[in-house]
């Protein structure tokens, strides 16, 4: 109790000092929880992957279509049981920097693969019958203010020309962690006009997703579809829906580690702040210390006056960071529109933030409480405060 | 009167210290008794080397080799923890700049060495009161370090000092950065201590006013009894 009442005393006896430096944990925490909520927003694609789908691509390059006609004998492979065709449209809506992800659907196979995308029954009837109609999902409709019945322009850019869909239908998210920022339309259409715009390019297919009906036969599978296409003109790469993510996160990874290590460089700049700060207390208060001792008090009841103050600075700036990270990972969520499908402070983050802080408190006493227990008591009576 | 049983036995006491890589001699053999119950002032120019026979004799510092029994115990043989609570109850400290911690009230620092006792909190309130009230300072309790002016705050020490009741008070010129008039309550106050409550106090002064407060006076020269 009276360890508590010298600390707390201690903590507010340079008030200006003291709120500078829980300032500084306050930013340091809160920058560090947003940069790993953005690794995480990085990664969500793959955490959303389910073990039962699996993607099958064309072996050589992710921009290489397969024949459509691949869906049929990917149908008969043992284990398998849905396919659906998909295609990455990449159309600009108004300006370029509006940009979301667009994909051409075997509707009916691929919505029954995703539960988790949550379309009012109505709503996806209208869908399935019209064959410009298009689902968007509620993140994406409330950033650009799509509604049901708005017809939506985009450029096309890999399929040249201008392209108008209605939307018939808008999708939520089973989980806050599903991605609800895309845009689905009829892969018929699509394959119908590029008949007539390019004929040379239609039938054409990006990827099929593939649903298997018993998850720890995947690798089996994967492998049984692959040698279907082995010494075709098109061979096939299939592999789970989660590799398939990785894969992408994978191609802008030295962004990925850049964006972790800033976010450590930070917490390691508010420890040598920290430590400064402990330092430059524990120097001034050598003698106080020093009469402690003198009175009979231990290097442990030093040794806690020093790490409490630490512990109670770093404490308070966490909490307050913490706090302050989720109003501002939801504005900046909002500034980035739909460039992060999932943009959520999740708990794993608030942990590593609370445990940075902790970190912090207690690195930055350790060299002060050291020298407090360590110093003789003549010559910390000598010290000057 | 003192006593006949010595509170301080020092017997060839040597203390030397180190200063860049030179070993300094501070106190040369020395050796003399304190009687209990006695007022000592320990008294020589700056460097005799009187703070630190007074450190050593508190157990605040060890010599390198010598006898050292204090209370009939033989400090030297102490651990650091043994040592630390061998002070806590036997020794009263008064320091020249009265060394209270500025965050706690008159009353939280004359507390402080109660907490190592194990005493519940209403016999600590009772200690304290009484400390501060022998001191003349029951009204200040509640006033911090610097709420309170020089003599005040020595009073303060006192009271801390004798909180314990330990045996013995050690005063590193206790009057030092007081003005006269604060010295005088001061240097009379401790000559209460020493009389009524028969504490054997040790004082280190530059000051041969204050010094003609003890009974006994001892002069250091150069690391070595003068007389």
């Amino acid at each position: 109790m009276h360890l508590l009442k010298l600390i707390l005393r201690n903590t507010l006896r340079h008030k200006l000092r003291t709120l500078l430096t829980v300032l500084g944990l306050l930013v340091a925490i809160l920058s560090f929880g947003l940069l790993q909520t953005v690794v995480e927003a990085w990664y969500s694609g793959s955490k959303a992957a389910a073990p039962d789908r699996l993607i099958t691509r064309n072996s050589v390059s992710l921009v290489v279509p397969l024949p459509v006609h691949y869906r049929d004998k990917i149908r008969g492979v043992d284990g398998v049981r849905s396919v659906a065709a998909a295609n990455w449209f990449a159309g600009v809506y108004q300006e370029p920097k509006n940009f979301f992800p667009q994909f051409a659907i075997d509707a009916v196979p691929y919505l029954a693969m995703y539960p988790e995308y949550r379309i009012p029954e109505d709503q996806l009837r209208d869908f399935m019958r019209d064959r410009k109609g298009a689902v968007v999902g509620r993140k994406l409709a409330n950033t650009y203010g799509f509604k049901v019945g708005d017809v939506v322009p985009l450029k096309g850019t890999i399929f040249s020309g201008s392209w108008e869909f209605v939307v018939r239908a808008i999708y939520d998210g089973a989980a806050s962690t599903t991605d609800t920022s895309q845009f689905f339309f009829h892969w018929e259409y699509l394959n119908e006009s590029v008949r007539t715009r390019a004929p040379q390019r239609a039938n054409q297919v990006g990827v099929f997703v593939v649903q298997v009906s018993d998850v720890a036969r995947a690798a089996e599978i994967s492998k049984s579809i692959d040698a279907q296409f082995g010494n075709s003109a098109a061979e096939t790469l299939t592999e789970t829906e989660q590799a398939f993510q990785i894969g992408f996160v994978k191609q802008t990874e030295a962004i990925v580690i850049a964006i972790r290590i800033v976010s450590f460089v930070v917490i390691f700049i508010i420890l040598a702040v920290m430590a400064n700060t402990m330092a430059m207390t524990a120097r001034e208060r050598m003698s106080e210390y020093a009469t402690l001792k003198a009175l009979g008090f231990g290097p442990g009841f030093l040794g806690g006056l020093i790490f409490g103050e630490s512990l109670a600075i770093a404490v308070t700036g966490a909490m307050l960071g913490v706090i302050l990270t989720f109003p501002v990972a939801d504005w900046f969520a909002r500034q980035m529109g739909t460039l992060f499908p999932v943009f959520e402070v999740s708990m794993h983050t608030v942990w590593s933030q609370a445990v940075c802080a902790a970190v912090v408190g207690v690195a930055a006493a350790l060299l002060p409480a050291w020298r407090a227990a360590q110093v003789r008591i003549v010559d910390g009576l000598r010290a000057v405060g | 009167m003192p006593l006949s049983v010595p509170a301080v036995q020092i017997r060839h006491l040597v203390k030397s210290y180190k200063r860049g890589g030179q070993v300094v001699p501070v106190l040369e053999d020395i050796t003399f008794d304190i009687a209990t119950g006695d007022f000592v002032a320990l008294m020589g120019p700056s460097g005799s080397g009187k703070s630190t026979l007074l450190n050593l004799i508190a157990g605040i510092d060890r010599p390198d080799s010598g006898e050292l029994i204090v209370g009939g115990t033989d400090i030297m043989t102490l651990g650091e923890a043994e040592l630390a609570d061998w002070r806590s109850r036997n020794v009263g400290f008064i320091f020249q700049f009265y060394n209270l911690m500025p965050v706690l009230t008159a009353f939280e620092n004359v507390e402080l060495p109660l907490l190592l006792t194990g005493l519940s909190s209403r016999a600590r309130r009772e200690h304290v009161d009484m400390a501060l009230s022998m001191v003349g300072l029951a009204d200040r309790m509640e006033h911090f370090p610097s709420e309170l002016s020089g003599g005040q705050q020595q009073r303060v020490a006192i009271a801390r000092a004798i909180i314990t009741d330990p045996a013995i008070l050690v005063a590193d010129e206790p009057t030092g950065d007081l003005d006269r008039a604060s010295a005088e309550d001061i240097l009379s106050l401790m000559d209460r201590m020493n009389t009524e409550l028969g504490k054997t106090i040790i004082m280190v002064t530059h000051d041969p006013h204050a010094a003609q407060r003890a009974r006994l006076m001892k002069h250091l020269e150069k690391g070595v009894l003068a007389d």
